[in-house]
């Protein structure tokens, strides 16, 4: 097989999804390189899921096309993903470890390496107590690292993860980080979808940010920021409310303890700012805060969902 | 990896699952004392009473009163009609609606039936003739030889004729080909479904989303019919082999070569109609997303499996020669429960069997075909129940 290993790109190209009335999709293209973890952000509706589902190809597109390694993804291509549905979908009555064994032997291992590869990510994610438990019998978040387990077990080349981290815990949040991450050192391209922003700014190269079916924003944390002007704590304590009204390319966010926050619009000088502050009395505080993604998310998708 | 491994990963999923369980073994020890309790209460089940029916042609129509009083005083009880002409009565009786055909004149009846005679009606029959026979001798005789009269009323009996052969060995067979009739009805019945709520269970656990992104829908499909199909052959082998093996050891049973064919072409005809009726199982299940669908969508195949096992049920203790039987027996939904049990009886002629695994062959060619569309059309769209028509126009 021409794939077999990682290193290899994900091209999403112009794909379009309608379901009736809903575009689901509208022409959502973004590459993820082989090393690189791509957040997938967007507010509950917005086509996250379908991108991911059409990506993996359970999902067919109404127009457009995902390459991986080049070609058009095809069933070969596909067996060597990891993909992780937004809802939990194992065999209830299945245990744990013979569902891994199962699924790894589905994608082409024999039972001996499926076996060793099954045991290797239960103790890895924490699971190993469990190996022989029935799924529908571990707590949900639990189910979850079985999910992840399933997604993993056969050495992907590619990740798509729906909302992986739902559910889990801090230390299983953590231990799914540092899985990520060392997935993609070895050159797996990596994509998954998350309302944890925070999350998303830590742990991605390149956040992606879908609006009614639009990649509205994609590139990374600073590319995105660098569009975007910055925040400035200005702590003035004689200063009376409504001291940087009027003043251009400057909304304010809040006041809170004395101290100003100010969004300030991309290519806009602070120094008039600093002069109005200055104006107003003693100015104890000058600070330029870098916006977090959370910022930059509600920044771009304004207001509305 | 290639599709027949694929297809035998996903069946050996099922065969372990299944054989596992313990609903598998119980199941099984329950059908085989549900059957010994059957073959211990064939002979009594089988006696039982019921009016023969006999039809009376031309001038035997006379006899008709007094048949009925002479048969009932020998514990029979007889149902006379009559009947236009002896070809119709003839057919009557192939078609299992007449038991007896009763012509000629009442000094010199003429009987045909299917393979044996009641000995009641036969004594019941005597009598009428040599009192017939009798009342002739005594007109027409002016010098009365006492001797030669009662010589020649002893001759008088009625003349009977079989349209078949007599079978010795026919309770056993009815009882063999009603046993082959239940068995696979229920195994049908059993393992079809067990395939519909497993394509639902995948839909509903959504882990079909996770299958699908490493096997075909049509792999996934004919790995699960393959494994269930596979345990319910062991199951049907060894409660089958279990039931013949009791029946011979309890002496019930003397015809045992008979019974080991019946349950080898039971075998067969098992694999012909568990592949009909599980393509139609499968693609019912997949329009579904919920265990709770489930009953409502698999109604109409279960109507259609418990009316095969009815109309068998009926028609092989009735009439299995009938031309209506016969026709029945190669339609595809009925072959695989009535075709046994005919055979079971050898009232199925070689072609009709053979034109009914062709014609359950091509059948189950063309349903597998159209259930592996509506399954990969239907198995990834959970939510709503979805209609059979924008399944296929949507693939
Ligand atoms: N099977 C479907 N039939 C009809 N509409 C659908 C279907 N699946 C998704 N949609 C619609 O497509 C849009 C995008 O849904 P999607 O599930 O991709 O959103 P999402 O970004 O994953 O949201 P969430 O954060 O809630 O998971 C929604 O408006 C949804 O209602
Ligand atoms: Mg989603």
């Amino acid at each position: 097989m021409p794939w077999e290993g990682a290193g290899f790109v994900l091209e999403v190209d112009g794909i379009t999804k309608r379901y009736g009335d809903v575009l689901a999709c509208d022409r959502v293209s973004f590459t993820v390189a082989p090393g690189e973890v791509f957040g997938f952000v967007g507010a509950n509706g917005a086509g996250k899921t379908t991108a991911l589902r059409i990506a993996l190809g359970v999902l067919s597109a109404d127009a457009g096309a995902v390459r991986w390694a080049g070609a058009p993804v095809d069933h070969a291509a596909r067996r060597r993903f990891g993909y992780l549905p937004e809802e939990r979908g194992l065999y209830p009555r299945m245990r744990v470890l013979e569902h891994l064994v199962y699924l790894a032997e589905l994608h082409g291992f024999d039972v001996t390496r499926a076996d060793g590869d099954a045991e290797r990510w239960l103790s890895r994610l924490g699971l190993r107590e469990h190996r022989d438990t029935e799924v529908q019998r571990l707590s949900l978040g639990n189910q979850q690292r079985v999910q992840l387990a399933a997604a993993l077990v056969h050495d992907p080349g590619l990740l798509l993860l729906d909302e992986p981290f739902s559910g889990l815990d801090p230390v299983a949040v953590d231990l799914l980080s540092a899985v990520l991450r060392e997935r993609a050192g070895a050159g797996v391209p990596v994509v998954f979808s998350s309302h944890q922003l925070d999350l998303v700014e830590r742990l991605c190269d390149r956040v992606g940010i879908i609006q009614s079916g639009r990649l509205v924003a994609c590139g990374t944390v600073a590319e995105l920021r660098s569009g975007m002007g910055s925040t400035l704590l200005v702590e003035a304590p004689a200063a009376a409310s409504g001291w940087a009204d009027g003043l251009p390319g400057v909304t304010v966010l809040g006041v809170h303890n004395g101290q100003t926050r100010l969004r300030l619009a991309a290519g806009v000088d602070d120094q008039p700012v600093l002069a109005a502050a200055l104006a107003t009395g003693p100015v104890r505080g000058f600070t330029h805060q870098r916006p977090s993604l959370a910022e930059l998310y509600r920044e771009v998708v304004g207001d509305g969902a | 990896m290639s599709p027949a491994r694929a297809v035998w990963l996903v069946a050996r999923r099922e065969l372990r699952t299944r054989l596992r369980a313990r609903s598998f073994l119980i199941g099984t020890a329950v059908s085989i004392a549900v059957l010994v309790a059957f073959v211990l209460m064939q002979g009594t089940l089988f006696g039982a009473e019921r009016a023969t029916r006999v039809g009376l042609v031309g001038q035997a129509t006379a006899v008709a009163g007094s048949l009925t009083e002479e048969a009932l005083a020998r514990g029979l009880e007889v149902r006379v009609s009559t009947v236009r002409d002896p070809a119709a009565g003839e057919s009557a009786i192939t078609d299992g609606d007449l038991d007896a055909l009763v012509t000629g004149t009442p000094a010199a009846l003429h009987v045909v039936v299917d393979e044996s005679l009641d000995e009641n009606l036969r004594r019941a029959l005597n009598t009428l003739v040599q009192r017939e026979v009798l009342r002739a001798q005594l007109a027409s005789v002016e010098e009365l030889d006492p001797d030669q009269v009662l010589a020649t009323v002893a001759d008088a009996t009625v003349d009977v004729r079989s349209l078949r052969a007599p079978d010795p060995s026919h309770e056993q067979r009815l009882a063999l080909a009603l046993v082959i009739v239940a068995l696979l009805y229920l195994s049908l019945l059993l393992y079809g479904t067990l395939v519909a709520q497993g394509v639902v269970e995948e839909k509903s656990s959504r882990v079909v989303e996770i299958l699908l992104a490493t096997v075909r829908p049509w792999e996934l499909l004919a790995g699960k019919v393959i494994g269930l199909g596979l345990v319910g052959l062991a199951q049907l082998v060894v409660v089958g082999g279990a039931g013949v093996a009791l029946a011979v050891f309890a002496g019930v049973l003397t015809i045992p070569s008979v019974a080991v064919g019946t349950l080898l072409w039971g075998l067969l005809w098992y694999l012909l109609g568990y592949l009909f009726y599980a393509s139609v199982f499968a693609a019912a299940g997949s329009l579904v997303s919920r265990q709770e669908e489930t009953q409502s969508v698999l109604l109409p195949v279960t109507s259609v499996l418990v009316l095969a096992f009815v109309l068998s049920f009926g028609l092989l203790t009735r009439a299995p020669n009938a031309s209506a039987t016969a026709v029945l027996s190669v339609l595809p939904p009925f072959a695989p429960i009535l075709t046994p049990g005919r055979m079971a009886l050898s009232a199925a002629t070689g072609w009709q069997v053979v034109i009914a695994i062709v014609l359950t062959l091509a059948s189950v060619v063309v349903l597998a075909w159209l259930s592996g569309r509506i399954y990969a059309g239907a198995v990834l769209r959970t939510g709503a129940r979805l209609r059979l028509r924008e399944v296929l126009r949507r693939h």
